[in-house]
């Protein structure tokens, strides 16, 4: 099997990229993460777990490829549970965070 | 077709994750971070659809839409009580999703190209093992939510000793792959392995430390996306995995550090069940006769008295959805002239945060619900506590109580208050099965039965 009958050119210049552009990528994003998620205040805690449980639905990116490209009727088949697995965690996610964050209020809107 | 524009779409993807997270930090923000997410999502899925390498569509649109009919349908079904468990369940599908994405990348590259690129292959291999463990792991944390399983630890001998070696078979596993990527036989064990450890590992572990685990299944379920990204060469996936990953690891520290235990002990330490805590336990309360039990009237009479309240819910509310009753009662309270408060500890419930949700669901405004630092102080100025549904977060044991296996837990000072009424279903102990000192002081009232019910029967004489 030669190299160009696997992933194409595009997701190989990709590959290329080296340990360490990816660990440096790694490092940032987990020291920008804390920076940020250590400001979120306790009240916030559910809808920070949903929201990154959306944001962690990017996998569906990597199962779109499974699911579409020319890899073979399993791995396509695998790659359609993946896809449905990995969308009802982006839609439901941001959904279901909105819904709540939604009912966030400073003052009652309701009291008698 | 130029494909140059990808990696900027996953760039602005990227850049928009983290401004969500950022908007998080208040209230005031936090919609229009999630609407941003939400935005960013979509670019990056768009752009991955014009990819070339997606020569067909036939899997991929069934897949989206299904995906997308049933996170819809969940998110507006679920009651929020339920939150805890849809969180599970979403745990499991991520974890489920990278270990496919690995399988099929896997197959896809095949051995002999790997043998090259070992470092893909380690990625993989991580990805793998990190999907199917926390695929399982949710399940079964889903599971003991929902009651399908028992909320106590399951124990064995042995049990730690079974689950160690597993998990390092495991990572025995991945070495010899990442040596050897043609050993294809290894690596769907390494995959076994993982959904077994996944089972194994979160049996022991009690209702009560729900929150630390679930956080934690989130920190692995981001572990398991960045190692996607790794092996994928896609900067976005690393950046939302790192950023899932950090923020459930930060998740499960808090948890621990407000329970006063270690990851170890939460992992292994099977809360509950051990010997002692039965024994230590034994000499707080001698059963049911010491308690003072009330009645509606009598309780309701203190309630009537207090000119200042401070509610401290916990998972009992939740079960007995008894958020919008306890909102109730709190309004005719204020109607009376009384300060109402609400103490919410960070481990109250089964999740981060779970009792805030409920209680905005039932419309209390956010700036009357107070960390434990910010609260604990006051409630020796407080006439009266009502404990809904609360139990460890509130017993004294944990501050005066050597023996106690809570003992170092931060908990509310309510013994402090003039008066305390505790709603509880019943005199059984809570769900770490440890005697509360709280029930049998002489200031405390204990009011029997389900917490909705008698909410609204306070509410009444309070009324009438």
């Amino acid at each position: 099997m030669s190299v160009s009958s696997k992933p194409s050119d595009n997701l190989l210049r990709m590959r290329r990229c080296c340990l360490a552009f990816a660990a440096g990528i790694v490092v940032l994003a987990g020291f920008l993460g804390y920076q940020v998620i250590s400001k979120v205040p306790p009240l916030l805690h559910t809808p920070l777990m949903s929201g990154t449980n959306a944001i962690s639905g990017i996998s569906l990116v990597g199962s779109l490829v499974a699911a579409g490209a020319h890899y073979g009727l399993l791995s396509n088949v695998l790659g359609f549970v993946a896809v449905v697995a990995a969308t009802i965690n982006t839609v439901g996610g941001f959904l279901i965070t909105d819904r709540m964050l939604r009912m966030f209020r400073r003052r009652p809107t309701d009291k008698p | 077709m130029n494909q140059a524009y990808i990696p900027i779409a996953y760039l602005i993807a990227s850049v928009c994750f983290i401004l969500t997270l950022q908007g998080l930090s208040s209230p005031k923000h936090a919609r229009a971070g999630n609407a941003l997410g939400s935005v960013g999502m979509l670019i990056a899925v768009v752009g991955t659809l014009l990819l070339k390498d997606i020569e067909s569509f036939r899997f991929i649109v069934p897949g989206l839409i299904i995906g997308s009919l049933i996170g819809a349908a969940m998110s507006i079904w679920i009651p929020m009580t339920k939150m805890p468990e849809r969180i599970a369940l979403s745990h499991s599908f991520g974890g489920l999703a990278a270990a496919l994405v690995g399988v099929v990348e896997y197959i896809h590259l095949g051995g002999a190209y790997l043998v090259d690129h070992r470092f893909i292959m380690g990625a993989l291999a991580l990805e793998v093992f990190l999907g199917f463990l926390t695929f399982t792991g949710s399940i079964m944390a889903f599971g003991k939510l929902q009651g399908l399983i028992t909320g106590a630890p399951v124990t064995w001998k042995g049990q730690n000793g079974t689950n160690i070696t597993m998990f390092l078979g495991a990572l025995v596993l991945l070495v010899f792959v990442v040596l050897d990527p043609t050993r294809y036989l290894l690596f769907y064990l390494m995959g076994v392995l993982g959904l077994t450890v996944g089972i194994l590992a979160v049996l022991p572990i009690g209702g009560a430390d729900m929150p630390v685990v679930i956080s934690l299944l989130n920190s692995y379920a981001g572990l398991a996306s960045a190692s996607t990204g790794f092996a994928l060469g896609n900067p976005v996936l690393i950046i939302a995995g790192a950023l899932d990953g950090t923020s459930g690891f930060l998740l499960s520290m808090k948890m621990s550090q407000a329970m006063n235990r270690s990851f170890a002990n939460v992992l292994f330490g099977a809360f509950g069940t051990g010997d002692s805590a039965g024994a230590d336990a034994g000499g707080a309360a001698a059963g049911g006769a010491a308690y003072n039990l009330a009645t509606v009237d009598d309780a309701a009479g203190v309630l009537d008295a207090a000119q200042s309240l401070i509610v401290v819910p916990g998972y009992g509310m939740a079960v007995s959805q008894a958020q919008h009753a306890t909102r109730e009662l709190a309004q005719v309270l204020e109607g009376k002239g009384a300060s109402v408060k609400y103490a919410v500890h960070p481990v109250a419930g089964r999740m981060p945060g779970h009792m805030n949700v409920l209680l905005a669901e039932a419309n209390v405004p956010y700036d009357q619900i107070f960390d434990l630092d910010d609260i604990n102080d006051e409630f020796a100025r407080t006439d009266a506590v009502l404990v809904v549904g609360a139990n460890d977060v509130v017993n004294p044991a944990a501050k005066d109580n050597p023996g106690s296996p809570i003992y170092g837990m931060p908990v509310f000072n309510v013994e402090q208050a003039r008066a305390v009424i505790v709603l509880k279903r019943s005199v059984n102990t809570g769900f770490a099965g440890i005697e509360n000192e709280l029930f049998v002081r002489p200031n405390t009232m204990m009011v029997l039965g389900d917490a909705k019910k008698t909410l609204r029967e306070f509410t009444t004489a309070l009324k009438g």
